[in-house]
């Protein structure tokens, strides 16, 4: 569904944040990106937004090069993806309910299905309280889940999920987990980037390790060669 | 799904105009000083072209008449005279009313009335001012009454004189200063408007830097282009109007003031002026505040759309 070919990314100010990357994601799958601050995982989400263009190698989503995406193709393809970001990202100036609104209006869906979906959706993540607040009048765990929440609001082909524990405690940990795991469980591809060891041992599926914009390991590509 | 749209994009322009109040307060005081340096534009123009009328009229060729000139004749040629497309105006001064006003204007000066009595006969003949429609044409005027023309050659011999070249020095140099005013006052009018125009949109500018970040949110949740720019644009033209409201409600007060204390001053009832063109002067500050702001935001917003 995903393919990184041969790509690399250098910054302007010459930081390489990836060096001749390859890797497949298959649909439905539950990827796990792991690696140190500065290994590369944000920038290769940034690849697959179409939010950066690689300086080198192609990067497919469904066999298209998205490098070669105009606007309007690169606006559908954000619409197949959801995405939470590390540092959440939300729209300061809109409430909850209307930060998940916004995402269902931007893909062009109706009045009554965002009447009927946000109150059910921001109950899911147990925000139904907290819908008319501002992401401001919000804790780091309600933020994190107002994120999760128009991340799969549309029902996305796929999840990119940056740190999404980062700012959070244990508790809130597990509950983020959970979540992207049953929505893994509804045909939902995965791709979860993270420092945290704890949060590995959680998720336990196919696991990519970077370091220095490299990848030095893919533990299901490891056990298909045993 | 255009009006769902159309819908959406109004009422989210509406709320963030209306939440970002700090930002809609500064906009809006910009913007009222540009429709206002705008407006105020319009009715200096109005008092400029007031000033040049009144200087206008009273410059004019006066012919002055032999004493003895028949005045049905003079009065024949009054009408020739205003006949002709250059002339605005004719007024004929007869002999004895040429005399009282000589009487009048020396009512202190004994000996002068006392030389006039002892001449017996009124020494004066009639006399016909002519006011042209543009002081350009005053060339036109004289070369009628003393080139080589019907009205001339039939008229040579009641007319004693015609003042044109004596006059002819102050109406060239009013000619000039008319030409001057009216381009010291449009370069004036062009720089304070381009001032005007540059801080409104440097302040929506600024405006939009502060939604930088929420632009490319909005672009990376799926929104197209034209989504994220349009609240832009209702929100640029709000700042429009509601700055049009606030600059009529300055200047109904402010034109009402000079219109009751300056228009002997400036020549022109500014209040009856404002009002009677409220709609063309008004409504094209309307025009104006909208396009701003819509053009300001749009050029604004562009440069953070590329996400």
């Amino acid at each position: 569904m995903i393919k990184f070919v041969n790509v690399s990314k250098v910054y302007p100010n010459g930081a390489v944040a990836l060096e001749n990357v390859n890797l497949d994601i298959e649909k439905g799958e539950f990827v796990t990106i792991v690696g140190p601050s500065g290994a590369g995982k944000t920038t290769l989400n940034k690849l697959i937004l179409a939010e950066e263009e690689p300086t080198e190698g192609t990067v497919l989503f469904e066999n298209e090069d998205i490098d070669a995406f105009n606007n309007a193709e690169t606006t559908r393809l954000r619409r197949r993806i959801g995405t939470i970001f590390q540092e959440f990202r939300l729209l300061p100036n809109k409430t909850a309910y209307e930060n998940i609104a916004f995402a269902m209006e931007a893909a062009g869906k109706s009045d009554e299905e965002i009447v009927s979906d946000v109150p059910h959706v921001l109950q899911l993540v147990d925000l139904q309280d907290r819908m008319f607040h501002f992401p401001g009048q919000l804790s780091g765990g309600e933020k994190q889940r107002l994120a999760i929440a128009r991340a799969i609001i549309n029902q996305p082909e796929v999840l990119l999920a940056d740190e999404p524990t980062g700012n959070l405690d244990s508790r809130n940990t597990d509950e983020v987990i959970e979540i992207l795991k049953k929505i893994n469980d509804l045909g939902t591809t995965v791709v979860l980037t993270t420092h945290d060891p704890q949060l590995i041992k959680a998720v336990g599926q196919r696991i990519i390790s970077m370091e220095r914009g490299r990848i030095v390991g893919d533990e299901e590509k490891a056990r298909t060669r045993i | 799904m255009f009006w769902i749209r159309l819908k959406r994009v109004i009422k989210s322009g509406w709320i963030n105009f209306r939440r970002n109040s700090v930002v809609s307060y500064a906009a809006i005081l910009v913007t009222t000083i540009t429709l206002t340096v705008v407006t105020g534009i319009f009715l200096f123009q109005a008092i400029l072209n007031a000033t040049i009328a009144n200087v206008q009229s009273k410059v004019d060729i006066a012919v002055y008449f032999t004493a003895d000139a028949p005045e049905d004749q003079i009065l024949s040629l009054s009408s020739d005279l205003e006949k002709l497309p250059e002339v605005a105006n004719v007024q004929y001064i007869s002999a004895d009313q040429q005399v009282l006003a000589f009487r009048d204007r020396h009512s202190n000066d004994y000996l002068t009335l006392q030389a006039l009595d002892e001449l017996g006969d009124n020494p004066f003949g009639g006399l016909l001012q002519v006011t042209a429609k543009d002081s350009s044409q005053y060339d036109a005027i004289a070369q009628v009454l003393q080139g080589d023309t019907d009205i001339a050659r039939s008229n040579s011999q009641i007319i004693e004189r015609i003042n044109y070249s004596q006059n002819k020095t102050i109406i060239d140099k009013l000619n000039s200063l008319i030409f001057s005013a009216r381009r010291v006052g449009l370069i004036s009018t062009l720089i304070l408007a381009i001032v005007s125009i540059i801080i409104m949109h440097t302040t929506i500018r600024l405006s939009i830097y502060m939604a930088r970040e929420e632009i490319g949110i909005m672009r990376l949740v799926g929104a197209s282009g034209s989504y994220v720019r349009a609240p832009f644009l209702v929100q640029g033209m709000l700042y429009g109007a509601f700055a049009w409201l606030l600059t009529n409600l300055l200047f109904f007060p402010l034109t009402y003031f000079a219109g009751q204390r300056l228009t002997d001053l400036l020549g022109i009832n500014l209040y009856s002026y404002y009002i009677s063109h409220l709609f063309s002067v008004s409504g094209l500050v309307l025009i104006i505040g909208l396009l701003l702001g819509m053009i300001s935001s749009l050029l604004a917003v562009r440069r953070y759309l590329n996400v």
